[in-house]
């Protein structure tokens, strides 16, 4: 966070408010879905849902409060070509200035992959003259289109020519579709680059792991239901399913449109406050955990077990509640964990 | 050990959740074995008749993979959506996917190894089997249901008098104790004022129709179905359910445990088809069948990531010191019980595994969490009643 501050004052804009939040810029091709994913990830659509978003005109601002502490300010961009030369021309500064992250989005199914780069090198040449030190990603998405025989080819192929256009920048690619849970795999590890006291969180989760003998710990954002951060025991991390992370968050968000549709309370509201299961094998529970945050814990079986584990987390709370307080101001981030223990 | 679809998870293999099934061709297929099953129940019912009235006796299906299973039939005009039907609830095809169906030319027989072995009988809309060169006998012999599709958002007039044909030709024939269902059909769209229209439509025309031929309180049963919501499956639990000798009991025990233990709504489920074989007699309400069904599939989901088979040398360190016991003997209940709150009134929902295929999933009232121990203990001895039935109705079958 520091040095993209530094980078702040370092670009050729001098801001003359007193420190603004780092954009999020969400850009891509018109069509390419950038505005998809974002009602999915952030306003708890379905993937159906989706079809009756329209275009985006000129650029669509959201922040996205996460984590307490954490504001994302979204931008998300249309992508027609009339408001891309305008995000490059006259709106050059007002745009690329005070970056944190930019997320580009590329259709795999495009038909005219050379206009495409053409247009990414400009954003990247524009990101370059004024937020040098912000992140990329790529997401190519709507793989769900492609033949699965052929996807990882076409993909790495792909990036590959897209890595070559990309100046000084070195993009975090992902194959993404809004119809699987490849979507979450990718703003998952977004957002999970974000969230500043990130280490102190998973040292903290993995010394609560440890007391309690789970296998897994996984700490969920509230509204989104992504993994922020996680936790799992040698003998967690011998789990043959590799996507578990994400598959975990889109069965959670799939059933609060059930529970919502039941309840008659908004999607974004907070839809359960507790889940147990206990089976022959293994056992969790979900918790509602902090003000943003719900904990998963996977435990082996074994009722008494079950019952102090969570006993032990709701202990714990208090000491993660600290870490993520909206009351604490970005500046003593640093300072408000050091007391905590887990 | 853990065999059970809650357990394991494995239903269907594809990520993306798509329809996994094989290919709908050829004719019974087997999905896997059955303990508990309404064959020996069946067949049982069936040496009962014969001992009665042997003039009257249901004669077994041919072939050996079709004997002794009750039948359901699907019949209908083309297009109204039978094979759609049988997708959706048997095999777990996603909705939008039965577009891609193509019509079906000769009778798709499938056979369910579920709770109880039903088989279901998809067959063509075009053909007419009231005709004289098929044997009725190995239609309509030992039928649970026939199920009369009739596509609401079409002209529906000639299907009502197909209907009735044949209705009147399985009365003259001497079948008349079938029982008749008809869906109408692909209602999802419809206004409720119109759906109902339609209902009453088809009611009147059917009965009118049937008491100008003499035939008074025809045994016609009426559904308004949609693949695109829960309502074919609601439609579907209540066939079944009519084909379950023992279910005044099984409701009887459901009944008693609500009332003990404050639920609002417990459904007896079968978690691979999600069908409700019982449930209390409060009314049925579609959010609870919902919530209840979904909440299924969320398990399932979950068991399916977390319930990979642990080391050995893990499991023995779980059961070393400080427990020193097996791993069964540290858990409470030896079944997948699992509960979640929602934030609405504290509500709790609570799921209990009965066996292999049923499962019991209870909406409780607002705030009964902290009565959580009681519920368990409410629900296990209600579980022990359930086990109990299925146990009496399957031995006279072993002592015959």
């Amino acid at each position: 966070m520091d040095n993209l501050n530094d980078n702040a004052a370092a670009s050729p804009v001098s801001e003359p408010r007193k420190q603004k939040k780092k954009k999020v810029l969400l850009m891509g091709k018109s069509g390419s879905g950038k505005s998809s994913m974002r009602s999915i990830i952030f306003s708890n659509y379905v993937a159906k849902d989706t079809r009756r978003l329209g275009a985006t005109i000129d650029v669509d601002l959201s922040s996205v409060k996460f984590l307490g502490n954490l504001t994302l300010n979204l931008w998300d961009c249309g992508g027609q070509d009339a408001f891309m030369e305008n995000y490059l021309s006259q709106q050059r500064q007002h745009v690329f200035s005070n970056v944190g992250v930019l997320i580009y989005v590329f259709d795999i199914e495009s038909r005219d992959l050379e206009r495409d780069l053409h247009t990414y090198r400009s954003i990247i040449a524009a990101l370059g003259q004024y937020s040098p030190n912000s992140s990329v990603y790529i997401l190519v998405h709507k793989m769900d289109l492609v033949v699965p025989s052929q996807r990882e080819d076409i993909y790495n192929e792909r990036v590959a020519v897209i890595r070559e256009k990309s100046d000084d920048f070195v993009p975090v690619p992902f194959a993404t579709s809004i119809w699987d849970q490849s979507l979450y795999k990718a703003w998952a590890e977004i957002i999970h680059d974000l969230v500043p006291n990130l280490d102190q969180i998973e040292q903290h989760l993995g010394d609560l792991g440890k007391l309690i003998m789970a296998e897994e710990v996984l700490l969920f954002e509230r509204s989104s239901f992504l993994v922020v951060s996680s936790w799992c025991s040698e003998i967690g991390a011998l789990n043959p399913t590799s996507d578990r992370f994400e598959r975990f968050s889109n069965i959670i968000k799939n059933f609060k449109q059930t529970t919502s549709r039941y309840t008659g309370t908004p999607k974004s509201a907070e839809q359960f406050a507790l889940m147990e299961l206990k089976l022959i094998n293994f056992s969790l529970f979900v918790i509602k955990f902090t003000t943003n945050t719900y904990l998963a814990v996977i435990l082996p079986p074994g009722e008494e077990r079950f019952n102090l584990a969570m006993e032990n987390c709701y202990i714990a709370r208090k000491n993660f509640e600290d870490l993520d307080s909206p009351a604490r101001k970005s500046a003593d981030r640093g300072a408000t964990s050091a007391s905590t223990e887990a | 050990m853990p065999e059970s679809l809650l357990e394991t998870g494995r239903r269907r293999t594809k990520l993306d959740r798509s329809y996994n099934g094989p290919p709908r061709q050829g004719p019974v297929r087997h999905i896997s074995p059955a303990q508990l099953n309404l064959e020996r129940i069946h067949e049982q019912n069936r040496a009962n008749v014969q001992r009665v009235d042997p003039a009257k006796a249901l004669a077994p299906a041919p072939g050996a993979a079709a004997r002794g299973k009750p039948r359901l039939l699907l019949m209908g005009q083309r297009r109204s959506g039978k094979s759609s039907i049988s997708s959706v609830v048997f095999h777990k095809m996603p909705p939008n996917e039965t577009l891609f169906l193509e019509s079906t030319a000769r009778i798709q027989k499938d056979s369910m190894h579920s709770f109880m072995d039903f088989q279901v009988w998809d067959f063509p809309g075009q053909v007419d089997f009231m005709d004289p060169s098929f044997d009725l006998d190995a239609i309509f012999g030992e039928i649970g249901a026939l199920i009369w599709v009739i596509d609401a958002q079409d002209e529906y007039v000639e299907a009502i008098n197909r209907l009735n044909s044949t209705i009147l030709n399985l009365q003259s024939s001497g079948y008349s104790a079938i029982n008749i269902e008809v869906f109408i059909h692909k209602v999802d769209g419809l206004s409720d004022d119109y759906k109902l229209d339609i209902q009453r439509d088809v009611t009147q025309r059917i009965q009118d129709e049937l008491s100008d031929h003499g035939f008074e309180n025809a045994p016609i049963n009426f559904h308004l179905t949609s693949i695109y919501n829960h309502s074919i499956f609601e439609a579907f639990s209540k066939v079944i359910q009519k084909l379950i000798p023992h279910l005044p009991y099984l409701e009887a025990l459901l009944n008693n445990c609500c009332q003990k233990s404050g639920f609002e709504k417990a459904y007896l489920f079968d978690v691979l088809s999600k069908i409700y074989i019982a449930t209390d007699s409060s009314p049925v309400d579609m959010p609870s069948y919902e919530i209840c069904s979904d909440y299924i599939d969320v398990i399932v989901d979950v068991s399916e990531i977390y319930g990979w088979n642990r080391p050995a040398e893990y499991i023995s360190f779980l059961e070393g010191a400080p427990w020193n016991k097996k791993l069964e003997d540290q858990v409470a209940c030896k079944d997948a019980e699992s509960c979640i709150v929602l934030t609405d009134g504290r509500r709790p929902i609570i799921l209990r595994e009965v066996n292999k295929y049923l499962a019991l999933v209870a909406v409780v009232r607002e705030g009964a969490y902290s009565k959580m121990p009681d519920i368990i203990e409410n629900v296990n001895v209600t579980v022990g009643g359930l086990l109990e039935i299925f146990e009496i109705t399957r031995r006279p079958k072993t002592r015959a």
